[in-house]
């Protein structure tokens, strides 16, 4: 490795190309996805993170497998970040037993709960206070995981936010909450939802630490949150870690995006994450030209595997509908 | 036997369970050294210490989804809301998340929590303090409902409710808990969705909740010196709810009254009236049905107001004699 490239402990070299691969495979499955959307193929709605794909892989990268996250109503990259079978999640979204949630959840609830990934949520905001419960119980069992908790710039502005980062710090919990600030919450831009300029500062006000890092820099943001990481394992409390991003697509599957111009989606294109990772792993050394396209078409294979996975998998039966409602 | 109060038996119920089961621990708000709003977890920090005795902020938002999140990675929470009113402020953590996430989830994953709260009137707190929202929860599939309305019955339940891999919502009747009844010290398990008829009698069928039940016995006493054998029935669990004890005793009486405090428009009397209008027992009734509640008005501050918000001993003797045509 050079000298330029500073990578967390937990991370190895060889590893990258994996994480590169997860980058393209959450691309692609979005676009799969936002494909069968405009078809009709799927129905209900789905949540693009498409743009986003840094803070999902990058934050995830320093974690252990025992450590746990929770996610968003954008959760399809933190799904695979954590290890989820895209054949699991695209059979979900096409409403099979085989899938995540048995057909049950779609898109904006995906969990999987043995690797850790405790679930998407369709409520904003309503991970915070779920991942501190998480982190609560790695303290009291003594089991040492650490829980990562995504949000989004509009979920800082619930209640929840306030309370369970104030409940994790007085309490010292093993949790770190990953802000995703992709500039908008739904169509309201954040710039005119809060009155200050970053959301990690409002960590001051229940004494952690907040940092503000590039979300399309992969690399920015798994050291950032490595340390976060590191200092809620050793029982130090929680941090907030704000992934300055942009959400490329609209916010659902129905957004005309009259809100923001198309300027300023072009200007941030020029950043696009994957693009970005694939400079600095060319620049390297560690991948060659001919090796950052076989990745993608290694990804886009397996999301077409996905498809085909799901397509063939069987429809639930009435018999079901009533299952599982109570353990 | 020994005598407890329903507040020693609810105490007795979760240190019994304390003692034996490292993953249960309470979490709420001045339950420490303070011993809760009305002295339920008094002498618990003491011998369980703060870490298994938690006291938290004022932040019902956060301490129910904690609970949710701790209950969903292993642990056995019990969540003290110290007045049932503030459900409002949890409402979206036991709905949206604690109910749904176990079916959401494909039937991945269980949410073994209880949150006790007192409820009800008659205690001067007025409209904020005073409430009996029970059917609100009842409403929620994936959640269960209990409603002890003796000493007895509060410490079976409880521990019924503890081993539940669900989340239970355990509301205690302010005015319950100094009424007093025979209590075994050991540990006993009353099962959720059993009815207990407290007393027996062939002439009408009352239906009742909570601090109705003891109203509806002084009441079924009043109407035995009249000649008028009156059949209590206490459901003890809304959900899951054993209709099939109600239909029996009313296919024996051949008529019903159904009382609680809660109020009565929407309340969960109308569900046990519809119940038994669709059931078999329908052919056996010689009278319409009789719901009593509580009036569509906050719980006034003025006790001789406050008194008449709620049904009294009267108004179900009337009832009664009203389906015996003895008025």
């Amino acid at each position: 490795m050079t000298q330029k490239l500073k990578l967390p402990p937990q991370v190895k070299e060889t590893e990258l190309k994996d994480l590169y691969k997860q980058m393209w495979l959450i691309r692609l499955f979005e676009e799969k996805v936002d494909e069968f959307f405009a078809k009709g193929m799927i129905h209900g709605t789905t949540h693009l993170s498409v743009g986003q794909e840094a803070s999902a892989v990058g934050s995830i990268a320093v974690l252990e497998s025992k450590d746990k996250i929770t996610s968003t109503h954008r959760g399809h990259g933190h799904c695979i970040a954590k290890g989820a079978t895209v054949n699991g999640m695209m059979a979900e979204l096409f409403g099979r037993t085989t899938g995540y949630c048995k057909g049950k959840g779609g898109s904006m609830h995906i969990a999987d709960v043995d690797k850790g990934n405790l679930g998407a949520n369709g409520i904003v905001g309503g991970g915070f206070a779920i991942a501190t419960g998480a982190a609560l119980t790695s303290q009291m069992k003594k089991e040492g995981y650490v829980v990562l908790c995504f949000f989004g710039d509009g979920a800082s502005n619930e209640g929840s936010f306030h309370e369970a980062i104030n409940l994790a710090s007085i309490w010292k919990l093993p949790v770190v909450f990953i802000c995703e600030n992709n500039q908008y919450g739904m169509s309201g831009p954040i710039r005119e939802m809060i009155n200050i300029p970053d959301i990690a500062t409002r960590g001051a006000s229940y004494g952690i630490p907040g940092k503000v890092v590039d979300g399309n820099d992969v690399f920015e943001v798994m050291n950032s949150v490595n340390e976060a990481v590191d200092r809620a394992r050793n029982g130090e409390g929680p941090s907030i870690v704000e992934a300055k991003t942009y959400r490329s697509k609209g916010h659902s599957k129905s957004d005309a995006k009259k809100y923001r111009t198309r300027d300023e989606e072009k200007e941030w294109l020029l950043r696009d994450p994957i693009k970005l990772m694939a400079g600095v792993l060319i620049e390297e050394g560690i991948l060659t030209q001919q090796e950052v396209e076989q990745i993608k078409e290694e990804a886009k294979k397996e999301i077409e595997e996905s498809v085909e996975f799901a397509k063939n998998s069987p429809e639930p039966t009435l018999d079901d509908l009533m299952e599982d409602i109570y353990a | 036997m020994r005598e407890l109060t329903y507040l020693e038996a609810v105490r007795e119920a979760m240190s019994q369970e304390m003692r034996t089961n490292e993953d249960v621990f309470i979490l709420g708000e001045d339950i420490g050294v303070y011993g809760g709003a009305f002295g339920v977890t008094r002498g618990m920090i003491e011998e369980f210490g703060p870490e298994r005795i938690r006291n938290t902020p004022i932040s019902e938002a956060a301490i129910s989804g904690t609970a949710v999140g701790a209950a969903l990675t292993g642990m056995r929470p019990i969540l003290e809301l110290q007045f049932s009113d503030f459900m409002t402020i949890a409402m979206d953590n036991m709905v949206n998340q604690a109910a749904k996430i176990r079916y959401m989830y494909g039937g991945k994953g269980k949410v073994p929590m209880v949150l006790r709260t007192p409820a009800g009137s008659g205690t001067g707190a007025a409209a904020q303090h005073s409430q009996s929202l029970e059917a609100w929860m009842a409403h929620i599939p994936g959640l269960k409902v209990v409603q002890p309305s003796t000493a007895y019955d509060a410490k079976g339940l409880l521990k019924a409710a503890m081993d539940d891999d669900n989340p239970v919502i355990f509301y205690e009747h302010k005015l319950c808990y100094r009424t007093t009844s025979d209590v075994p010290e050991e540990v006993y398990s009353i099962p959720l969705g059993k009815a207990d008829i407290k007393k027996q009698g062939t002439d009408v069928t009352i239906v009742a909740t909570a601090i109705m039940v003891h109203k509806s016995l002084e009441a079924a006493e009043e109407l035995e010196k009249q000649g008028i054998h009156a059949e209590v029935i206490d459901p003890r669990t809304l959900v899951p709810l054993d209709i099939e004890t109600i239909v029996q005793s009313v296919k024996k009486t051949g008529r019903l009254v159904v009382v609680h405090e809660a109020v009565k428009r929407g309340g969960f009397g109308g569900e046990i009236a519809s119940l038994i209008a669709e059931s078999e027992a329908f052919d056996y009734l010689d009278a319409p049905i009789k719901r009593l509640g509580g009036k569509a008005v906050p719980i006034p501050y003025n006790p001789e107001l406050e008194k008449a918000t709620i049904p009294g001993v009267s108004d179900i003797i009337e009832a009664a004699k009203e389906t015996l045509n003895r008025l």
